[in-house]
């Protein structure tokens, strides 16, 4: 399982194939090497290498281009993964899994175009929190109207007589047409 | 009525609960009917969940292209919920390649001008990820207005977006640059990155732009300076230093700006030294600050002393235990060792012992640095320790490292012995690895050192006695045998211990490479060749050999029966000319490594029709052995022209008679300029070879920024015949530096109407450029 971005226009199979193979050399590596690698035949050829951090099962993979400072590059995966953790509140794989779109917006608030964006934990967070809140706001409206149906089909409506004798008056009551 | 639909959660865990990549599969197309289905029906209220699975979908690798429209229709909506769906669906689905991209600019639009913060954001996001070029300009004035905007937010993204503007169309730089100086200002973190990214954007991009921000230089020491002291806010923080992202951009901004200019540079010179000592290095993030300080120390025209520290720090860095921090040394050292050669020298050993490394991605970065150090002063020892690594290195640095060392002993080669040692060795240990024209190279080689004959045949007949597999070493010990096996037999060389070998060996060993299932059909093509010549060095009768050569006349391969049969020939119709046409080799001429390079990029051109430059002295030895059996008349001494062109062009040069008188100069033609790089054309009609056209290209450089990587290409029409000779370089320095040039040769025996069509690649202020174009208005001087 995966979530990616590409931010260069590629066909599908390309991107399906460059994850594979992402996917094979970095499972490859050691635990005691550096976070570093290079080659790789589709991933942009010689200006371009993969820098990835590993927490428990899962890989963090970036790929950049030569003008990135690779150090830099390791502390922004760091900030990445706090800022999931803390939106997700200690994040785990599966969360990452059940939530792409979620991981998608976050990632979106600290790189854009292809650069880095914001690296202040706080302010995604606060940006984060201020679009859920926004969401949730707008499912509950929108939901009104079908919770509204569904209240009304499960009332228990009193049986309503067709004639009401008061004393010698006789009012028929008209056939109201039934709520169903 | 509504069927229900699954939610995205459910739909992954039904994928997630697939055994088997089919059932998968099942799971997913029947969904996506579904969802094609609820497209169809225009459900408002649940496009956007239908939309999120579809993306979900898309991620795994199944086709998306039919939500493509839906996120136009969610972009439209007036829900933040939709717009998010849709716009990251825009992002991952809606590339500049698909035709309905544009259909979203007009939402974009509406939103930059007219939505809400949240809303900005996201239009900002997915304009600067798959923006095509005519959106950005539709869309730039909307974006120059919210780089004044009040929020924070929706500037920082503003900016980048900028950026991203630019890149797609440089024109923007005029839009995009007034509103720098302000920008400049911004205490937000955020913005401030971005600017810097804008600001670096806009010098790499136009000399002009560089010269008029390195007014800034003062107020970024001044930032930098301000992060290192008080730091503008905690937050930024990280592992206690003040918001590294930010001040590894300024110093990356400072490089740029510092380079070639001593005011700049000067300017900076404290606050560099001031970080170089300071900054805390126990964890990453002060690392990270450290490096880009040395890498702008260095780019920099820094004081003296500064350059040395900064070499001092990287060669301490390289002994750090932490394996990122060295790599990261490595490649530094890399990017040093043109301009500050001596410096990177002093840790030579250092990195020679990096070569020792488990971790590929060191070792690799050892190798090629290991390979730049090498010198006339120490390539005996260098390649020593290069020849170890390549006993044990990980197979994809094989070929690498094997050419480095063939190029380095070709370079720096103290004696031929040496030379030819080492190629020996190199090709014993990675034999399969090494570049084709490494057999021509050693047989080249060996042909020009007359003294060590006798020591390379026999060096070379116990290798192949040893091992016949490694094809390289068995096509040079073949065809040596061949030519020296008379210096082979008999027994005295002072160098090597003394070696008696009987002629039957020798025979058989050949024998042995002819019939091994291992051998290449070359290869055996060499040992067949081999035979024949020996049957002139050796003083035994020739039985043997003929029997070989006669057996070989039905083999299945057509080369090798083509070869017998004619040697077989020459045993017995023209047995009297034997002993002529099988002397030894004169030596060929060959192009230099240079000529190899060109033919190898001239042949990997599939748009082009140009005749590489001829380098394979042994084919064409070959050719001349074959070609002589057709012509018996002629004499073996003077070898062929180096044509392998069947109509043999040069040939018809020499056929030639005399001229026609000097005709007048033919005017020079520019045919090429973009951003400062020109190309012109100049020709000459020699008066002796009427079909014959010189064109000097040349290529001059009076912009800001250097062009290297620069290869020209040409191509004509299948009536002429075109050579093109090696440039003179690569590269194409800045500011009228020394112009490239290259000749082409064009033979025009028809005297058909010229034209010419040029392909150029290279690299221009850190972009690739490539240009296919036709020369129009070439004179009619130049075919008439």
């Amino acid at each position: 399982q995966s979530s990616t971005r590409h931010d260069t226009a590629q066909s599908e199979d390309t991107q399906q194939q460059i994850i594979r193979e992402t996917f094979h050399l970095v499972s490859k590596r050691d635990e005691n090497v550096c976070n570093f690698l290079e080659g790789g035949l589709l991933i942009g050829g010689s200006d371009n290498k993969l820098i990835y951090r590993h927490y428990a099962t899962l890989y963090f993979v970036f790929c950049v281009d030569s003008s990135e400072s690779e150090l830099g590059i390791l502390d922004l995966i760091q900030v990445f993964v706090e800022t999931l953790d803390k939106c997700f509140e200690n994040v785990c794989e599966l969360d990452l899994i059940f939530h792409v779109d979620k991981v998608h917006n976050i990632l979106a608030e600290m790189v854009m175009g292809g650069m880095v964006l914001e690296t202040n934990m706080n302010e995604i967070v606060t940006q984060i929190d201020a679009q859920n809140k926004l969401e949730k706001s707008e499912a509950g409206l929108a939901g009104a109207p079908a919770r509204a149906v569904s209240a009304v089909k499960n009332m228990n409506l009193p049986e309503i007589p067709r004639n009401i004798n008061i004393g010698d008056i006789s009012i028929k009551v008209p056939n109201l047409p039934s709520f169903k | 009525m509504l069927v229900p639909s699954l939610k995205v959660q459910d739909l992954i865990e039904e994928i997630r609960g697939a055994k088997t990549q089919a059932q998968e599969r099942e799971v997913i197309q029947k969904e996506c009917a579904h969802i094609r289905a609820s497209f169809r029906d225009g459900d408002p209220l649940h496009r956007h969940r239908q939309l999120a699975k579809l993306l979900y979908v898309h991620m795994l690798g199944y086709p998306a292209h039919f939500g493509q429209m839906e996120c136009l229709k969610l972009i439209a909506s007036p829900r933040f919920t939709d717009k998010r769906v849709g716009y990251l669906g825009a992002m991952l689905l809606l590339d500049e390649r698909q035709d309905a991209h544009l259909l979203i600019t007009n939402s974009i639009k509406n939103d930059l001008s007219q939505g809400t913060q949240a809303v900005q954001g996201l239009a900002l996001c997915t304009l600067s990820t798959m923006g095509s070029a005519e959106m950005c300009r539709d869309l730039a004035t909307e974006v120059e207005k919210l780089l004044l905007q009040p929020s924070p937010y929706v500037r920082k993204k503003a900016v980048l977006t900028a950026v991203h503007m630019i890149r797609k169309v440089p024109e923007l730089s005029t839009v995009f640059l007034p509103p720098c100086a302000q920008l400049l200002h911004e205490r937000h973190h955020g913005i401030l990155l971005g600017t810097i990214t804008l600001i670096m954007e806009l010098c790499e991009r136009s000399p002009a732009a560089l010269k008029h921000f390195r007014k800034v230089v003062p107020q970024l020491v001044q930032i930098l300076r301000t992060l290192l002291t008080t730091g503008y806010s905690t937050e930024h923080s990280i592992s206690g230093v003040s918001d590294p992202f930010l001040q590894v951009q300024i110093l990356r901004l400072l490089r740029i700006l510092g380079r070639n200019h001593e005011e700049s540079s000067e300017t900076m010179n404290d606050l560099l030294a001031q970080v170089a000592t300071n900054t805390d290095t126990s964890r990453n993030a002060g690392n990270a600050v450290l490096f880009e300080t040395v890498l702008t120390i260095l780019d920099i025209r820094s004081a003296a002393g500064l350059r040395v520290l900064a070499v001092n720090i990287l060669g301490r860095f390289l002994l750090n235990s932490d394996k990122n921090i060295r790599y990261v040394a490595l490649t530094s050292l890399l990017r040093l060792v043109q301009s500050d050669h001596s410096a990177v020298q002093r840790h030579r050993p250092t990195v020679v012992e990096c070569l020792q490394e488990p971790d590929t991605s060191l070792s690799r970065r050892a190798l090629e640095l290991s390979l730049a150090l090498v010198n006339s002063s120490n390539v005996r020892a260098m390649t020593q320790e290069l020849q170890g690594f390549l006993q044990s290195c990980p197979t994809d640095l094989r070929a690498d490292c094997a050419s480095g060392i063939l190029l380095a002993a070709e370079r720096y080669a103290p004696t031929k012995r040496w030379h030819i040692d080492t190629i020996l060795r190199v090709l014993t240990t990675a034999g399969a690895h090494v570049r084709d024209d490494a057999v021509a190279n050693l047989t080249q080689l060996i042909g020009g050192a007359q003294e060590l004959h006798a020591y390379s045949v026999r060096r070379l007949y116990c290798a192949l006695a040893e091992d016949i597999s490694q094809q390289p070493l068995v096509q040079v010990a073949a065809w040596c045998i061949g030519e020296y096996g008379d210096l082979l037999l008999e027994g005295s060389c002072e160098e090597i211990e003394p070696l008696q070998v009987e002629e039957e060996e020798v025979l058989a060993l050949l024998e042995r490479v002819l019939q091994s299932h291992m051998s290449l059909p070359a290869t055996r093509g060499y040992a067949l060749t081999a035979l024949m010549k020996l049957s002139t060095r050796l003083r035994g009768d020739n039985n043997r050999i003929r029997q070989v050569v006669s057996i070989y006349g039905s083999c299945l391969d057509v080369e090798l029966q083509q070869r017998a049969v004619e040697y077989d020939t020459l045993f017995r119709k023209y047995d009297h000319m034997r002993a002529a046409i099988l002397e030894k080799m004169p030596l060929v001429e060959r192009g230099g490594p240079q000529v190899d390079e060109e033919a190898k990029e001239s042949k990997e051109a599939r748009l082009l029709e140009a005749a590489p430059v001829p380098t394979e002295p042994q084919a064409s030895k070959l050719l001349d052995l074959l070609d002589l059996l057709d012509g018996p008349s002629e004499d073996a001494q003077h070898p062929r022209p180096l044509d392998p062109s069947p109509g043999g062009a040069l040939v018809h040069l020499l056929d030639l008679p005399c001229a026609p008188p000097p005709a007048a100069p033919i005017p020079n033609l520019k045919v090429f300029e973009r951003e400062g790089l020109q190309l012109s054309l100049s020709f000459v009609r020699p008066p002796e070879t009427p079909a014959l056209l010189l064109i000097t290209v040349t290529a001059t450089n009076t912009s800001g920024g250097d062009v290297t990587h620069f290869i020209c290409q040409a191509a004509v029409p299948k009536s002429f015949q075109l050579q093109l000779q090696a440039p003179s370089g690569d590269t194409v320095p800045a500011q009228g530096g020394l112009p490239m040039t290259q000749l082409l040769r064009i033979l025009n025996p028809n005297k058909a109407p010229l034209r010419l069509k040029l392909r150029l690649t290279y690299t221009h202020f850190g972009q690739s450029v490539q240009e296919i174009f036709e020369v129009n208005n070439l004179p009619v001087e130049t075919w008439q």
